[in-house]
């Protein structure tokens, strides 16, 4: 993985420094909270319900046994014991001194760690598959250009005051486990008619209260304009993007009523003028961090499915976590084992500090010292050899991280909701506790499928709910807490909006609903077809009928 | 009002008539976009340096064709979270090649100063008690820059290929 060379070390420690006076103004009194919330934003500290929440990034997901280490470290001396792995590839932590924050980012810095804008009106972390570089169905290796992008992006003195947030997020693989057409830029990596690779560019998409599907802007992008392209993107929403009205500011909104081809109008008379200057990248930096990303020293194994096969025949347990935690490697005798954080009765992406410490060795001992992070609030080890999957998977059973849900109905992302966060409406991990209790059945898990829930506890959208199969939507009505209930969303490469069901839920019904739902879709799927899939052949009203009753259907 | 120019504190030698009903028969001014549109003729006769103020929501692309005539363009913070003036900044110097003064106005804080100077304003006014010393520990944050900008500083990837 990339490591900082004495240039990405010393503008690290200098950040620290430059947030160390800031912090110190700020208690000083030289600041007002008004001028200091954004410098504190994009450092990664926002003020919660009860304390402040510190963000740091994972850039593109990857991330070193020895960085995992070191958050343990900080959930145990400076939060209580644990850690919250989000949709963005960012580890939150919510109990936080403001006086402290300053310590917390220099042993971070020291690992190469920052929270630099994982907030903020700004660029925020380059999120990418968290399989990248390891998947067998991948094309190519996105992480050395959301490097690139992470470097350009880093207090972009441009873009540093956006009219709103901006998200990136490449994938390399045709199928998409990044999510790319919900963010305000989503990257599809491909060959053109002439098979040299680049990136098809999306513009425009993104959830929150507006939520939309982003658009083709570019179908091919040569990796040497990548830096200037999202530059004319960026300057161009940065001089046009609506400032008026914080719901409106987004790349999307101006992206949809412009329309997408004025947009790409502006972006090209814009980038026809800069392309080929000073941000063209050269091979050379491309080749210095591509190193960096070089596959690992495999050994030369043979495949061992059969010996697997004989382990899952005898050993139900495995067997079922196998089927969806492990996944394909593209170098024979190798694995992807997925380490699932959502235990029953566990909020989605919460990690204790023990865990950390427990995955960072398995990471040494089964997987040369390397996790993923990935957007749906799981880790992964990327490296395994086949031969050794059934002792890891031994020891992940006894550290409660080996859930085998993978994929399935109680893979919930979940935001942290009212329990934390200011913004919330209502709680969220209530009801993925409450989900996640209702289908305990491994066996009848599997039999559903794959399924994705997603739970946001407002309408901002951070648990992805537009875009769950079954997406749930904490809101307020008169100080009570109701749930909305969408179905048919998905984030993959046929992206799509979810539906809304009908009126809002009590918590307390939230449960039985997705089991009236769940047993409707086993009645009338065919072939073993996703929920998404048979959602989409026979459309919202059995799903209706089946929550609502005739009556209120009619009504 | 303090005014910071290329590091040093000094007194404007401009008169800010912007939005102002009369403009003073002699002297150093700077004007509004609408006051220029509309006296154009009148301004140049005075055969006084000129500046002209813009705000955030006017690109410097409308003057564009004009800058020849401007010693000065004054950008426009109406709040510090209002970052257009940062593109603008950048295609006056870099795009329009306009090698006058810079002057970056309204809500300027300390803790924007680095990003302005990086976007090519070479002049600040500021409202602190002490701008010489913000201006110095806005200079001093950092030594490592990753954008090719206005002010031509090396970059971490120029400096890594001069290196290697």
């Amino acid at each position: 993985m990339y490591r900082y060379d004495e240039f990405d070390e010393r503008f690290a420690r200098e950040r620290v420094a430059q947030f160390r006076r800031q912090v110190k103004r700020r208690i000083g009194g030289e600041l007002t909270e008004d001028q200091f919330r954004p410098l504190r934003l994009m450092n990664g500290l926002y003020l919660q319900l009860h304390a402040y929440m510190l963000r740091i990034n994972v850039p593109y997901g990857t991330l070193s046994s020895k960085q995992m280490r070191k958050f343990a470290f900080i959930a145990r001396n400076y939060d209580k014991n644990f850690g919250h792995f989000t949709t963005r590839q960012n580890i939150q932590y919510n109990w936080i001194k403001l006086e402290e924050t300053p310590d917390i980012l220099q042993h971070l810095a020291d690992v190469e760690v920052t929270g630099i804008q994982s907030s903020g009106n700004c660029v925020r972390n380059i999120t990418a598959d968290q399989y990248a570089g390891r998947a067998k169905d991948e094309l190519a290796d996105p992480r050395v250009y959301c490097e690139l992008l992470r470097q350009y992006s880093f207090l972009h003195p441009e873009f540093s005051y956006l009219p709103r947030k901006f998200k990136i997020a490449v994938t390399g693989s045709p199928n998409d486990r990044a999510a790319v057409a919900v963010h305000d830029i989503g990257m599809r990596m491909h060959k053109n008619e002439q098979g040299e690779m680049g990136f098809e560019v999306l513009v425009g998409g993104g959830l929150g209260r507006t939520p939309y599907i982003g658009q083709t802007i570019r179908k091919w992008l040569a990796p040497e304009h990548l830096l200037s392209y999202v530059e004319a993107i960026l300057r161009v929403y940065n001089m046009q993007g609506r400032r008026d009205n914080i719901h409106k500011a987004r790349i999307k909104i101006i992206v949809n009523q412009m329309g997408i081809d004025k947009y790409r109008e502006l972006v090209d008379k814009e980038w026809e003028l800069t392309k080929d200057g000073a941000l063209k990248v050269p091979d050379e930096e491309v080749a210095r961090i591509d190193a960096y990303f070089a596959p690992p020293e495999y050994e030369t194994l043979i495949d061992e499915t059969a010996l697997l096969e004989k382990l899952r025949a005898g050993d139900k347990a495995f067997d079922r976590w196998m089927r969806g935690n492990v996944i394909e490697h593209k170098v024979p005798g190798y694995a992807i084992v997925n380490v699932s954080l959502k235990a029953t009765g566990k909020a989605p992406g919460d990690i204790t500090a023990d865990q950390m410490d427990a995955v960072a060795d398995l990471a040494d001992r089964y997987s040369m010292g390397e996790i993923r992070v990935s957007h749906r609030q799981n880790l992964v080890l990327v490296d395994v050899k086949q031969a050794e999957i059934h002792e890891l998977w031994r020891t992940l059973v006894a550290l409660e991280l080996a859930t085998p849900n993978l994929g399935l109905l109680t893979d919930i992302i979940c935001c942290p909701g009212l329990d934390f966060c200011a913004l919330a409406n209502a709680r969220s991990i209530p009801i993925a506790q409450d989900i996640a209790r209702a289908f305990t059945d491994l066996d009848e898990l599997q039999k559903i499928g794959q399924f994705t829930i997603n739970i946001s506890g407002c309408m901002n959208a951070c648990g992805h709910h537009h875009v769950g199969h079954i997406g749930i939507l904490g809101v307020d009505k008169r100080n009570e807490e109701f749930f909305q209930l969408t179905l048919g969303g998905s984030s993959d490469q046929h992206a799509s909006l979810g539906d809304r069901l009908g009126p809002g839920l009590p918590q307390a019904e939230v449960p039985k609903a997705i089991r009236k739902i769940v047993d409707t879709y086993l009645v009338v799927r065919e072939h073993g077809e996703r929920f998404l899939d048979t959602y989409r052949r026979v459309g919202i009203e059995p799903f209706k009928s089946a929550v609502y009753g005739v009556e209120s259907q009619a009504a | 009002m303090a005014l910071i120019k290329n590091g040093e504190l000094v007194e404007s030698s401009f008169v800010d008539v912007s939005g102002a009903s009369e403009i003073p028969a002699a002297g150093s001014v700077i004007v509004s976009f609408e006051q220029w549109q509309a006296q154009r003729t009148a301004l140049l006769a005075r055969g006084a340096p000129l500046g002209i103020r813009l705000h955030s929501d006017q690109s410097p692309e409308l003057v564009a064709a004009d800058l020849e005539h401007f010693a000065l363009v004054a950008l426009e913070f109406p709040k510090f979270r209002d970052g257009r003036a940062y593109s603008y900044a950048r295609l006056l110097r870099e795009r329009y090649g306009f090698k006058g003064e810079l002057r970056a106005v309204g809500d300027v804080l300390l803790e924007q100063l680095f990003f302005m100077l990086r976007t090519g304003f070479d002049a600040f006014e500021l409202t602190s008690a002490d701008p010489l010393r913000d201006y110095r520990i806005a200079l001093a944050d950092f030594s490592v820059w990753y954008q090719p900008t206005a002010d031509g500083r090396p970059t971490a990837m120029q400096l890594r290929r001069g290196k290697h």
